[in-house]
């Protein structure tokens, strides 16, 4: 189809799979800070309020680029935690997905978080008189009740994670069949001179998941909807 | 029950310093909006933290700032009862009465989901998602839920305030029914008089955010009796209504009274001002009122420059009339005297 070659099918591939992974695996963390700064109240609240949604103003080259100071070889993670375990992150898929991960955080954290604040507060308060204690009610009364939040924020993530291009450039590089995602692959067709139409040809196929993905939001949303 | 209550809290502008010690099944919290009194619930149930101070429930301390105990709200066994009844959108009618059942330990379970369906009377409702139900029907779900939590105590915050005057009534019995019922004791708070003497025997008066009096519901209203222009209101419970001509005619004890406004309904809750009835110490001739009963004066008291008067009507009612003081002379009301009552049938007013 299209005339594809494998690398082109497994930059697909890696696109969805890094976008999912990424999503899937910031999910309990954007809950856990979600809730955190909807309901605690502590010292450094408003540092790690700066500290999420940092992502969201800096320059994803920044972000990467500080990612592979902290992760490569010479890095405080990568030289203390990730080679005496002997793991190797940086030019993996895996650092795309922390690249992803960092840059799609805010998003997601704020729409839950969005959605958590607009909970009533008495309902909270009815679930701990009625004997929950935290977790119980954060399983039985928050989460429903910021599903939508919880849903919306991971559509919007993966969303920014299939497009997401100069973070993981740094740390994942652009390797065809390795690390090499849709936009990476669609810059090189561009920089090359006759890839116009295999560009253009990815760029069909990420137009065609991004309306399936909006489909699927929709989809949920009105679900949801007539549940209710 | 008992309760010891000697908290302090500080918001500002606003300075809470209530001290109380009660002991019984209703009792009530009364005050004027601002005053402090769903504060004052709040710091009992836990979900705010006094200052300082102590809070005892039946001999365990819930709360105590110097040996810094503060139970947790979820393990204070506290029912509440707010003025709207937040229920849980994203559980039908059963999800929400076992919610607090469930979390309950077994061996406090002693009031158990049928009994308390069946008091409510919400038993065609438990599939229904909760949106689909009237105020009326929310809240009944809501008493359930908290009375199914086998609490120590229930904290009315207000239950009745949010309902209009019609359906507040027809909400009352079955609050009634369910504490009673179930033996569970609870505070009731009201800025309203009447709420407070249908709900309570005792009431703790609540003042800008301190405990101005402690005293019984009755006494409440007699002391007020002076000072407001509706008079004392007498609450008759009326029962057995029959349509004669353009009134009702309603059973109360031995005797029937006359109201102008009524339904078939069995039993009915009428309000009926002190100020509408009017004494004669004989038998009057002909009047224009509907209600002629003859009563015995079982005493008086003093309200501003009006004397409340006591009265037995044909052995088991209870009415309380006033009169200002030189009609009182006049007519030789003292206690042992023989009255006629007269009252209209349009000074009946229905509640419920």
């Amino acid at each position: 189809m299209l005339g594809f070659t494998n690398a082109d099918y497994s930059a697909i591939l890696l696109s969805v799979k890094v976008a999912t992974v990424a999503t899937l695996l910031s999910l309990p963390f954007a809950f856990a800070v979600a809730y955190l700064m909807t309901y605690r109240r502590f010292r450094g609240r408003i540092a790690l309020d700066v500290a999420v949604n940092l992502p969201l103003t800096l320059p994803p080259v920044v972000i990467g680029y500080l990612l592979l100071m902290l992760l490569g070889q010479q890095g405080l993670v990568g030289k203390l935690l990730l080679q005496p375990l002997g793991i190797k992150l940086i030019f993996t898929w895996k650092a795309a997905v922390i690249a992803t991960s960092v840059v799609g955080f805010p998003l997601m954290v704020r729409s839950i978080r969005t959605a958590m604040e607009a909970i009533d507060e008495r309902l909270v308060q009815v679930s701990r008189l009625l004997g929950a204690a935290m977790l119980d009610r954060i399983i039985t009364v928050i989460l429903p009740l910021s599903i939508r939040g919880i849903i919306a924020g991971s559509v919007l993530m993966f969303a920014r994670g299939l497009g997401e291009f100069g973070a993981t450039v740094i740390v994942a590089g652009n390797i065809p069949g390795v690390t090499q995602t849709i936009p990476l692959a669609i810059y090189e067709y561009a920089s090359s001179p006759k890839g116009d139409v295999m560009a253009l040809s990815l760029c069909a196929i990420s137009i065609c998941i991004s309306v399936v993905v909006l489909v699927f939001h929709e989809y949920l949303g009105r679900r949801i909807v007539r549940r209710d | 029950m008992e309760l010891r209550v000697a908290v302090e809290k500080n918001f500002g502008r606003f300075l809470l310093n209530a001290d109380l010690s009660v002991r019984g099944k209703r009792i009530g919290i009364f005050g004027p909006s601002g005053g402090g009194k769903s504060t004052l619930v709040g710091l009992i149930a836990g979900l705010s933290r006094p200052d300082r101070g102590i809070i005892t429930l039946d001999g365990e301390t819930l709360f105590d700032s110097s040996s810094g105990i503060n139970v947790r709200t979820e393990d204070r066994r506290m029912g509440m009862v707010f003025q709207r009844p937040s229920l849980f959108p994203h559980l039908n009618v059963k999800g929400n009465l076992l919610y607090g059942y469930k979390r309950c330990a077994p061996e406090n379970r002693k009031i158990v989901f049928d009994d308390v369906v069946e008091v409510l009377n919400i038993g065609r409702l438990l599939d229904s998602g909760v949106k689909k139900l009237s105020g009326g029907e929310k809240q009944r779900v809501a008493i359930g839920r908290a009375v199914l939590g086998n609490p120590r105590l229930l904290l009315l915050d207000e239950p009745l305030s949010a309902l209009d005057d019609s359906l507040k009534f027809q909400i009352v019995p079955f609050l009634k029914n369910a504490c009673e019922a179930f033996g569970i004791p609870y505070l009731f708070i009201s800025h309203s008089l009447l709420e407070i003497r249908i709900m309570t025997d005792q009431v703790l008066n609540v003042v800008n955010g301190r405990i101005v009096g402690q005293t019984t519901a009755e006494a409440l209203v007699r002391s007020r009796m002076g000072d407001s222009m509706a008079g004392y209101m007498n609450l008759l419970q009326l029962s057995a209504p029959r349509q004669v001509d353009a009134l009702y005619s309603y059973a109360w004890g031995g005797q029937q009274l006359f109201t102008a406004s009524g339904d078939d309904r069995p039993e009915g809750l009428f309000e009926l001002s002190s100020t509408d009835i009017m004494l004669f110490k004989s038998h009057p001739e002909a009047i224009s009122a509907r209600n002629l009963l003859k009563c015995r004066v079982v005493g008086t008291f003093q309200a501003g420059n009006r004397v409340g008067v006591d009265l037995e009507c044909n052995g088991d009612g209870r009415l309380v009339a006033e009169v200002v003081r030189q009609a009182a002379d006049e007519l030789g009301i003292r206690a042992g005297a023989e009255v006629y009552a007269a009252i209209k049938s349009t000074a009946f007013r229905k509640l419920g």
